[in-house]
């Protein structure tokens, strides 16, 4: 179950994995590696399937089709795995006999721990990356802790998606550790035995300090081509040498360089072709030209792995591997990826908004019109990319604190780290504060009451007048997929007075709740980690807070394609020849220039008869939102499928956006299509303490208006209808007619 | 989506028919449920499922006298990976014997699917019953639930 890796032989393979099984080979043809033992897949074998953890990840897996998760979802799943791992000790016996050998091996010494999974690091298929590494580990519980860690990783959201891109079956992947002795060494790096791009080179590439900095990215590397034949450099591309990773108490830290030290490279030509060296020893070793990374303690080279290069020609399947590793971003990633959205994108996005806004469309005349749609079409379509590529991503802010907290705190609701998050100050939550406001005013004034349910009384309340014009002007042009209309101020004031029907929403948690869970979190650091750990929760609720707003600024800027394409419509329909209501903006671009188009007329939907035979009565999604509820379900797809919500029905959508959480107090439940932990239906849900299930497939059409739903989100399940049995009264007899 | 979703849900039942050759046939006697492993094969249209019984069994006295019955299919390995990986299918609906015209062709189903029961199935005393399906209730990750409604 535990080797020594001196004595791993190639028969090992499938228990050790090929990141132990290379090092043991270097270690048994004399290149110099940190000594250290595998801890093989008999031993996670034996922790899944006693603790349970095997059928439990599994049914985390398949509440619905790996194929229809959104990586979010699966991201969330992941998570909920990690938590179990992080939760479930090891059996004593296992536990006993890792301490007794990993101390007896490594006494106080730190060690570094990482991922040996059988697969990983064929040449086919480079798992490189992918699993977790730990560096600088210490006493022999945190060892064990961090094997656990190692082991969770193998179901990772990127290993998952990664292993499904190359048609890997998740049921049997099995994952042994290596734990070595840390080597600090000064300089590190990576050398390519073979430059993929021409094979007569390699490449060294050197940083100072330890190589994580290099493997990640944080750091940027000294870089030199050499001659593959002699070794022999061809050329040198110095870096700029700021930071270095270094060991810290515990794990590692990004430092500045001292000026002494960033002056000089991290190697000199000799050392380089000591590099070089190793790549090719390896090479021969191998049989196949590798990447080896590396680290110099004073003067002595260590090889820490060797894995062969995916050249060019196994490439041709397209390697999607650094796709998948940038699911993952660096906090420095992420800071300087904040600082483009709050100084850049966001401002930039206003501004569209506010010029679109100054220009009417009303007097164009049709041809204007027609190019006018087509702009803000475009306009609409290049926001949508750079939310796609630059606001998305930036998600993952969330995601760096939540692991964090996970860790630190240990929570048993693994979402508990979401509820940090939110309601600091964004856009939707002043937004649906000030409706609150306008509901409690209807509330304690019966008189304004009945003059807003008659819409002729023009006299209103002039406090409520004011704070009513307030709301429109700041929010009214808020869409659910593009609503927008005169008749917004009529809506507005229907909803406020379903919202005053029945009693303000509680919210679940005690008002200093989040206060409380965040000065807790917080007094588990010390030092400069405790203002690590602040800058991380403010980077996570920046992350949570822009992808609430930039969501507002894109309904803004959509509501204005809308106004465009909602007048070209009306005119359309006006000339007579047919009704324009559902043409998309395209077509109503050229119909506008075109008066001879017309467009085909949609498919009629399948038979109804279909409909009634197939019937929805349980169906599985996420618990996003715990508690139960039950009420008449209200099938929102459309803006007027909004104002037409009653306090008390179940909220059933595609997916919640920002420009609808308004609804959501009303609701008795929630069921959402889409899925993942972050989505703001989720979010908003568990601040009202509204039961809330996410990531039902085909929720909207499998579930009809007018049915009885009960929203289970403690166990992510929805149960539609009663809990009867169609049946025929009883027949005594048995022969067939 | 529809119509995407009733032949995913009729796949799901063609291939449990197909793979399985026991159910559990439930009856009652005055309100006193009852049930039964019966070898079964089910009709290609999924309207029926026929399976057979000698006249002196209990069943065969409970459909006699109520002839609803339930029918529970499933493809268990009597493992843990069922959690995730089982389907479980309940039928309701009636029970009848099978008319004479139609015997020799519902015998000669059911005796390739279950060749070793030919005798069996044969026999003078063997009934043939069909189960004319109103519902199948369809299970499928541990918890997501489909209605299939057949009768009609």
């Amino acid at each position: 179950m535990i080797r020594r890796l001196e004595h791993i032989s190639e028969s090992d393979k499938n228990q050790v994995g090929g990141k132990a099984c290379s090092l043991a080979r270097m270690l048994q043809t004399g290149i110099r590696i940190p000594n250290g033992v595998c801890i093989g897949t008999e031993v996670y074998d034996e922790f899944v399937s006693s603790s349970g953890l095997r059928e439990g990840i599994l049914m985390e897996l398949n509440r619905k089709k790996f194929e229809e998760m959104r990586w979010e979802e699966i991201w969330d799943a992941a998570l909920r795995i990690r938590n179990k791992f992080l939760n479930t000790p090891m059996p004593a016996g296992i536990a006993d006999e890792l301490k007794g050998l990993l101390s007896s091996q490594f006494g106080h010494n730190p060690v570094v721990i990482r991922s040996s999974a059988p697969g990983e690091d064929a040449a086919t298929t480079s798992f490189a990356g992918l699993h977790e590494s730990y560096v600088n580990i210490q006493d022999v519980d945190a060892m064990l802790e961090h094997i656990r860690l190692v082991w969770a990783s193998l179901w990772s959201d990127r290993a998952l998606l990664y292993r499904r891109e190359l048609g890997l079956n998740v049921e049997t992947s099995t994952m042994a550790v290596v734990v070595q002795e840390l080597v600090s060494g000064e300089r590190s790096g990576v050398v390519f035995g073979m430059n993929p791009n021409d094979d007569s080179q390699g490449i060294i590439e050197a940083v100072h300090g330890l190589n994580q900095g290099l493997v990640d990215g944080t750091v940027e590397p000294d870089r030199w081509f050499v001659r593959r034949e002699t070794g022999e450099v061809i050329s040198h591309s110095p870096a700029a040498r700021e930071n270095a990773v270094l060991p810290s108490t515990t794990g590692v830290e990004l430092k500045p360089l001292p000026q002494a030290t960033s002056a000089n490279p991290p190697l000199n030509p000799a050392e380089a072709q000591k590099v070089f060296t190793l790549a090719r020893k390896a090479e021969a070793l191998f049989h196949a030209p590798q990447d080896v990374e590396w680290t110099f303690r004073s003067k002595t080279l260590y090889a820490l792995q060797s894995r062969p290069i995916t050249t060019r020609s196994d490439a041709t399947a397209e390697d999607k591997r650094p796709w998948y590793l940038s699911l993952t971003r660096s906090y420095e990633n992420l800071k300087r990826l904040r600082e483009r959205i709050e100084d850049e994108l966001i401002p930039d996005m206003i501004e569209v908004a506010d010029r679109l806004a100054e220009q009417r469309v009303d007097t164009l005349d049709d041809r204007h019109l027609a190019s006018e749609i087509k702009r803000r079409t475009r306009i609409l379509a290049k926001w949508e990319q750079t939310y796609e590529d630059e606001f998305i991503p930036f998600a993952h802010g969330a995601r760096l604190f939540g692991q964090v907290y996970n860790d630190t705190m240990r929570p048993s609701d693994p979402h508990e780290f979401a509820d940090l998050l939110g309601g600091t100050n964004m856009a939707s939550i002043q937004r649906n504060e000030m409706l609150a406001q306008l509901a409690e005013a209807i509330r304690r004034n019966p008189v304004l009451e009945r003059q807003l349910r008659n819409p002729d009384d023009a006299t209103l309340d002039a406090d409520f007048e004011a704070l009513l014009n307030t709301f429109m002007d700041t929010f009214g042009e808020f869409t659910f997929s593009g609503a927008h209309s005169g008749k917004n101020r009529r809506h507005i004031i229907d909803l406020v007075l379903e919202m005053a029907s029945r009693e303000p929403v509680k919210k679940r948690f005690e008002p200093d709740r989040v206060k409380r869970l965040t000065e807790e979190f917080l007094s588990r650091f010390t030092d400069e980690k405790k203002e690590f750990a602040a800058d991380l929760l403010d980077l996570g609720r920046a992350s949570y807070r822009l992808r609430d707003d930039d969501n507002i600024y894109l309904g803004r800027i959509e509501s204005h394609v809308h106004t465009a394409v909602r007048e070209g419509r009306d005119r359309i329909t006006a000339r007579g020849h047919f009704n324009a209501a559902r043409l998309e903006p395209r077509e109503v671009a050229r119909a506008l220039t075109d008066s001879s188009y017309r467009p085909r007329e949609a498919k009629a939907s399948d038979a109804a008869g279909r409909q009634r035979k197939l019937r929805a009565r349980q169906l599985l999604g996420q618990p996003a939102g715990p508690g139960i509820g039950t009420g008449t379900a209200r099938v929102v797809t459309s803006p007027s499928d909004l104002f037409d919500f009653k306090a008390g029905e179940i909220l059933v959508c595609d997916s919640i956006d920002p420009n609808m959480t308004f609804i959501v107090p009303l609701a008795a439940g929630i069921v959402e299509r889409r899925g993942g932990m972050l989505i703001h239906g989720a979010i908003v849900a568990r601040e009202y303490g509204i039961p809330c299930v996410t990531g039902v497939p085909d929720a909207p059409s499998l579930i009809h208006n007018g049915q009885q739903v009960t929203v289970d989100g403690f166990l992510g399940i929805v149960v539609i209808g009663k809990p009867t049995l169609s049946r025929e009264s009883p027949t005594g007899g048995l022969s067939e007619a | 989506l529809t119509l995407r979703k009733v032949s995913e849900q009729r796949k799901i039942l063609k291939d449990l028919f197909a793979d399985q050759k026991l159910a559990v046939l439930a009856t009652h006697s005055d309100g006193q449920p009852y049930a039964n492993l019966m070898a079964f094969v089910a009709s290609a249209d999924l309207k029926s499922l026929f399976f057979a019984t000698t006249r002196s069994t209990r069943k065969f006295a409970n459909m006699a006298s109520d002839n609803r019955v339930a029918m529970l299919m499933d493809n268990r390995s009597n493992s843990e990976k069922d959690f995730h990986q089982a389907v479980t299918v309940t039928a309701t609906g009636t029970a009848r014997e099978i008319a004479t015209r139609d015997k020799k062709r519902v015998q000669k189903l059911y005796a390739a699917k279950h060749p070793h029961l030919k005798d069996f199935v044969s026999s003078p005393n063997c009934a043939l019953m069909r189960m004319k399906v109103e519902t199948y209730y369809i299970v499928t990750r541990f918890q997501n639930v489909m209605e299939l409604h057949i009768g009609q």
